[in-house]
């Protein structure tokens, strides 16, 4: 019993990681006011580049360097194209989408199927980690998991209590208010989308080095647009991404564990997705004015504009 | 110094509207022509190999033809939902529940009626599937202020799942050899081609006239109108009294419905009986997105914007084949040219100019 329990929680937050770190970058791009629906494809990307150069060069931790950058310079585009041309936010983050999905498939193709025999060790916490049951589930981890974490901790600090995330902030609520303030409203939209693509890289990071340890097309299998809600259902809020993402991380569990129960298999990998809509539906439950959704969210700025 | 200003430009003739589209295309164009020469292949052999792949060879262009299809129904469908700023990502999930209960009747009726009584009403059950799966994004939307983008996206990977589930389990053929799959369909329920094509025509003159039909509503009609002013001016709509649920379910209803006759097509008139997601739709419903905008979001427009991007798919086969790229390789081709389609819509409605002073 004791097994069953330290196992289930052990993946329940290796699954809920992935969809931790994607949900942080969408929360500090959207919080910027631009929605970015290219976290699906970016995390494809950051995938394979992490695994190619993992694989190529041995080392786990410089894979996850390229992936952060290949995932911060393919999200210029969107930056370029929702900032600057002040185009649809829906259409370019779509589009972001399928190139990156494009590119990594592409750049992939040789490397579908192998399988990656460099390792990234566990990091074990002393002491903590001997705390019976959620001990060696929590503490003694992939590194991910810590970086997941600190990075969701660290971004609820840069927008709650920094001065840089008040800009953000206000700069999602009344671009025109915070530009007559003397901020550049501009770069600091730029700033959150290339940041928030570099968090979709990592998660994709995670996937192919650490998670499945292969890669191969379509191994994001929608985590992207999962993150996208739980975006909403984390009231823009990255400390309440953290136990949204877990939350998750456990229903892709589920899945495995009731499979011996003899329910279709093709059932339980629908419950991801219609919990999704679950979480949705009980978050539009709540007042609307309490949600906390940036609001200029996907509105383009228009500089001198009266 | 270089001083670059923009200015708003107010009168948009359609002549440059054409304009920047072609310059946006060629633009996209030369980019993925970078993206290929790293991949170490020969950029204008490619394009070259895409284009006559599918518009340079009478065997190509019915293929084209072929794929034009369900791009041009569901493109259409998308022009009404995104004129009402309803983001209708979910036409491949609509498509593939069209393509259900088409099976669905088509398997059960079949045998029984004759060809002029099966494929009407397959169209029409596909129309429901798609129709019924394009509503519940609607009403999740108006009642639950639920973002559509994630619940149609949501549902594409439901009706993927209940789609496979089928063929698995209790749909699975008896002369399937066990392999996942329905039974071929009868041969009534079959759709006619034309011969030595795979143009099943009957959905392609259904195509064309939904096209005409939708461009009439969306122009001449009050609904159309309607439609219109919930994407534009929602506020505007709520003072004159639109009636926004009704508007949505009904523009849903009309999208979903035309992607679900777009898999009566595929089902019946292609594969001839149901089986994985991936080979019933080769992601029509997301390339016809990019149908939609590239056709300014006109359903009349879809008609040339459909074949052009079908073109792409048939052309990204025959690169796949010769070039030995891999299948995403549209998705790139896709993805670059949908980029600069929507730059380009910053250049259409911005003047840009562009002088040079001495400090």
């Amino acid at each position: 019993m004791e097994e069953i329990i330290i196992s289930t929680l052990q993946r329940t937050l290796v699954a809920g990681t992935p969809l931790l770190l994607a949900t942080t970058g969408e929360i500090i791009c959207e919080r910027s006011g631009i929605l970015n629906l290219g976290v699906e494809g970016v995390m494809a990307l950051g995938a394979v580049t992490a695994f190619i150069v993992t694989m190529t060069t041995g080392s786990p931790w410089l894979g996850v360097l390229a992936a952060l950058i290949a995932g911060m310079v393919i999200s210029i585009i969107h930056a370029v194209a929702s900032v600057t041309l002040q185009a649809n936010q829906v259409v370019s983050g779509l589009a972001l989408t399928m190139l990156g999905l494009g590119l990594s498939g592409m750049v992939g193709k040789s490397y579908v199927g192998k399988p990656l025999t460099i390792k990234m060790e566990d990091v074990t916490i002393p002491f903590l980690s001997d705390i019976p049951f959620i001990g060696k589930a929590v503490f003694s981890q992939s590194p991910f998991f810590f970086l997941a974490v600190a990075l969701a901790l660290g971004a609820w600090f840069l927008l709650e209590r920094t001065r840089l995330g008040i800009q953000i902030r206000s700069t999602g609520e009344n671009p025109k208010a915070t530009e007559t303030q003397g901020v550049n409203v501009f770069l600091i939209r730029y700033l959150s989308v290339i940041i928030g693509g570099g968090f979709s890289a990592l998660a994709g990071a995670h996937l192919s080095i650490s998670y499945s340890k292969s890669w191969i097309e379509g191994m994001t299998a929608g985590r992207g647009w999962i993150a996208i809600a739980l975006t909403i259902f984390a009231l823009w809020n990255p400390g309440r991404a953290i136990w949204a993402a877990f939350l998750f991380g456990g229903i892709f569990v589920v899945q495995y564990l009731m499979q011996p129960l003899g329910i279709s298999p093709n059932f339980l990998a629908m419950l991801p997705y219609i919990a999704t809509l679950l979480i949705l539906l009980l978050i539009s439950l709540k007042d609307p004015r309490k949600l906390n959704a940036p609001a200029m969210l996907s509105t383009p700025y228009k500089r001198g504009e009266r | 110094m270089i001083h670059i200003t923009s200015t708003d430009r107010y009168r948009i003739t359609r002549w440059r509207v054409v304009m920047t589209n072609i310059l946006s295309l060629a633009a996209g164009l030369v980019v993925i022509s970078f993206i290929f020469m790293i991949a170490g292949v020969n950029p204008l052999f490619a394009i070259s190999e895409i284009f006559q792949g599918s518009f340079g060879s009478v065997y190509g262009f019915k293929e084209t033809v072929t794929k034009a299809i369900p791009l041009i129904l569901i493109g259409a469908g998308l022009t009404l939902a995104f004129r009402a700023k309803f983001w209708n990502i979910g036409a491949e999930g609509q498509l593939l529940m069209g393509a259900i209960f088409a099976t669905w009747t088509g398997l059960t009726f079949g045998d029984t009626l004759p060809s002029w009584g099966i494929i009407p009403l397959m169209f029409a059950a596909g129309f429901l599937g798609g129709a019924l799966w394009g509503i519940i994004p609607a009403i999740l939307k108006i009642r639950y202020a639920i973002n559509e983008v994630i619940s149609t996206l949501m549902l594409n990977y439901i009706c993927a799942h209940i789609l496979t589930m089928l063929i698995v389990g209790p749909w699975k053929g008896g002369t399937r050899f066990g392999f996942p799959g329905t039974d071929t369909l009868p041969e009534a329920a079959i759709l006619s081609v034309i011969p030595g094509s795979r143009i099943h025509y009957v959905t392609l003159i259904l195509a064309l006239a939904c096209a005409a039909i939708l461009t009439m509503i969306i122009y001449w009609t009050r609904f159309g109108y309607e439609a219109r002013v919930v994407g534009e001016n929602p506020e505007a709509g709520k003072y004159a009294g639109i009636d926004f649920l009704k508007t949505t379910l009904i523009l849903m209803a009309i999208s979903g419905g035309l992607a679900g006759m777009a898999g009566v097509g595929e089902v019946a008139g292609i594969h001839q009986y149901l089986g994985y997601p991936d080979s019933m739709s080769s992601g029509y419903g997301f390339t016809a997105i990019i149908v939609a905008w590239l056709a300014k979001l006109n359903p009349l427009y879809t008609v040339i914007s459909g074949l052009f991007f079908a073109g792409i798919l048939v052309g990204g086969d025959a690169i796949q084949i010769s070039l030995g790229l891999p299948a995403a390789t549209v998705n790139i081709v896709n993805g670059t040219l949908l980029i600069f389609l929507i730059m380009g819509d910053y250049f259409l409605n911005h003047k840009i100019s562009i002088t040079f002073s001495t400090p």
